[in-house]
């Protein structure tokens, strides 16, 4: 196999019979090679720009490849400010988690509420409709003052970006159910307990998990910009910390740790995804 | 064994921008128990209206349905259903499906399981039971929902186009499963079909259905499911009588539709 191909992603069963390629979306399923050609770019674009005794950016706007890596090593070993890096992640984690926990607990039933029942729909629709715009961090102040500048804002917070996307997603999943599939059901003898749990609930199980995905990316996002205030811990903290000593290379480390956690929090739902629901889009 | 009865069915539909469509009128007629009735007519005749009102899905603005002197007022498990496509659950295996209702009904496991093991050699799929239905094709997916209709042990199975998105050949091969099912289970069977020879060909009884409003035009008794089992299938559907048969239905259903493009005015 040429180069060529190789970075083509060729040999991947792709039917190279077809005249037409152009257009044919199963035709398009990414490069590998050339995913790793664009990352060595990057980071050869970042190199490029550091070189020389006068470089191109200078190191209070942004770090060079080494001072970024001796950055690492010295958070990895000491920590920041008496805390692991370790810990900073975890805290960061934890926090995005529990948010997400907390925004499935209460927004799958409500969507499922709001699914089944037009009561329960014209109550909740107004409710949601008119928080579900509002970014959480316009709610800091109010939760600071709610729940204290710790903890129970920031988680608070988090559930705030995640239930609205739980509610939506579980909503969806319930008025996406074939109504052929319900009256099956009740022809073979469910109840109305049995064609919630063992009709809706699969039925909806996809829809929820893709919720799920899309929460926590915006918790994810979302986090960081709560911790700029009230903590010590997590990753967002560790940036501000920074800024504020023009710390550079220990805020493009933290950069680099979220999205690597953003990308491995993507791909672990994607495999349980495949794991726990392989009937996704199979009905 | 339960007879069923219909009496004086009467179904309106009020539309949405006002006025009305009169999808059954004075529907009657009695099945006795074990009997194959098929139901056919052009669309807007109201078949799967009727269907869906037997089912208990529907409840009739007039009129009475009863299974054994009982009326229906809603869906139950003494009435199987066996839909078009798409019904499966596909979250489950195959032989969960088939096990769905005795689940439900909160019978044993291990009676269960011997159920589930022989339905689907009945049906033609033992082996299959891990299989996720999605694997299927479209004509193993209706052997799985006519195994799951049958696990409940029903009086009348209702069938709303079972084979309608079957290619031909599967089609007549589960043609021949379902007067099998029928003879060797000795159920009611009421089967909604757009296809004349089909209704032919499976149908003990048959009632051309027409619209406008929905209502029964003309009923047959016919011989052909009674022999279906003992005749080869093609040789049975190139004979004379079921030709004569065919051609006179399918004249009956043309002048409906003849009619139904006069009434919109649609001549071209």
């Amino acid at each position: 196999m040429s180069l060529h191909e190789k970075l083509r992603g060729g040999g991947r069963g792709s039917d190279t019979r077809k005249t037409v390629t152009f257009g044919d979306a199963a035709e398009v399923k990414g490069s590998p090679g050339w995913s790793v050609v664009s990352l060595l770019g990057l980071v050869g674009i970042w190199w490029f720009i550091k070189q020389g005794s006068e470089p191109m950016v200078n190191d209070r706007t942004f770090p060079s490849l080494r001072q970024t890596w001796d950055a690492l090593v010295e958070l990895v070993d000491r920590g920041y400010r008496r805390v692991g890096l370790w810990d900073h992640t975890w805290a960061s984690l934890w926090r995005v988690l529990k948010g997400l926990l907390y925004g499935v607990v209460v927004g799958v039933p409500v969507g499922f509420a709001m699914g089944l029942s037009n009561r329960l729909r014209g109550i909740f629709d107004p409710i949601v409709e008119l928080l579900r715009p509002v970014p959480p961090l316009a709610l800091l102040p109010l939760f600071i003052v709610w729940f204290g500048i710790g903890e129970g804002s920031k988680v608070n917070l988090l559930f705030f970006a995640a239930v609205w996307i739980m509610v939506i997603a579980a909503r969806a999943g319930v008025l996406g159910v074939q109504r052929s599939k319900v009256h099956a059901a009740y022809s073979l003898g469910a109840n109305r307990w049995q064609i919630l749990r063992y009709v809706i609930l699969p039925n909806a199980l996809p829809d929820i998990f893709t919720g799920m995905r899309v929460a926590l990316g915006v918790c994810w996002g979302t986090l960081v910009a709560a911790e700029l205030t009230g903590t010590t811990t997590g990753l967002g903290a560790m940036i501000f910390a920074a800024s504020k000593f023009f710390r550079m290379d220990i805020v493009v480390v933290s950069i680099i740790i979220i999205g690597v956690i953003g990308v491995a929090m993507d791909l672990i739902m994607r495999f349980l995804e495949r794991r726990l629901i392989p009937w996704r889009g199979r009905g | 064994m339960k007879d069923l009865s219909v009496d004086g069915l009467g179904m309106v539909y009020e539309l949405p921008k006002g006025g009305s469509v009169q999808a059954l009128h004075e529907v009657s007629f009695d099945l006795e128990a074990g009997r194959l009735l098929t139901l056919l007519g052009p669309s807007g005749c109201g078949k799967t209206t009727l269907l869906n009102i037997v089912a208990g899905f529907l409840a009739p603005t007039s009129g009475s349905v009863t299974l054994g002197g009982d009326p229906i007022t809603g869906p139950g498990q003494e009435r199987g259903m066996v839909f078009q496509q798409g019904a499966l659950f596909e979250w489950q295996t195959v032989a969960q499906n088939v096990a769905f209702g005795p689940r439900m009904n909160r019978k044993g496991k291990s009676e269960t399981h011997d159920l589930v093991q022989d339905l689907l050699s009945t049906v033609g799929l033992q082996g299959f039971g891990d299989k996720a239905v999605y694997e299927l094709s479209g004509g193993m997916q209706q052997r799985v929902a006519l195994a799951r209709c049958l696990a409940n042990d029903p009086e009348v199975i209702l069938m709303d186009e079972p084979l309608g998105a079957l290619d031909a050949l599967t089609r007549e091969k589960m043609q021949g499963l379902i007067l099998k099912l029928w003879q060797e289970t000795g159920k009611t069977i009421v089967l909604v079909t757009h296809s004349v020879e089909e209704a032919l060909y499976l149908g003990d009884r048959l009632f051309v259905m027409a619209p406008r409003p929905g209502r029964i035009e003309r009923e047959y008794e016919l011989p052909f499911a009674q022999q279906g089992l003992h005749v080869d299938p093609r040789e049975m559907k190139a004979s004379p009588e079921f030709i004569q048969k065919r051609e006179e239905l399918l004249s009956l259903i043309w002048e409906m539709e003849e009619q139904i493009m006069g009434h919109e005015g649609g001549t071209p």
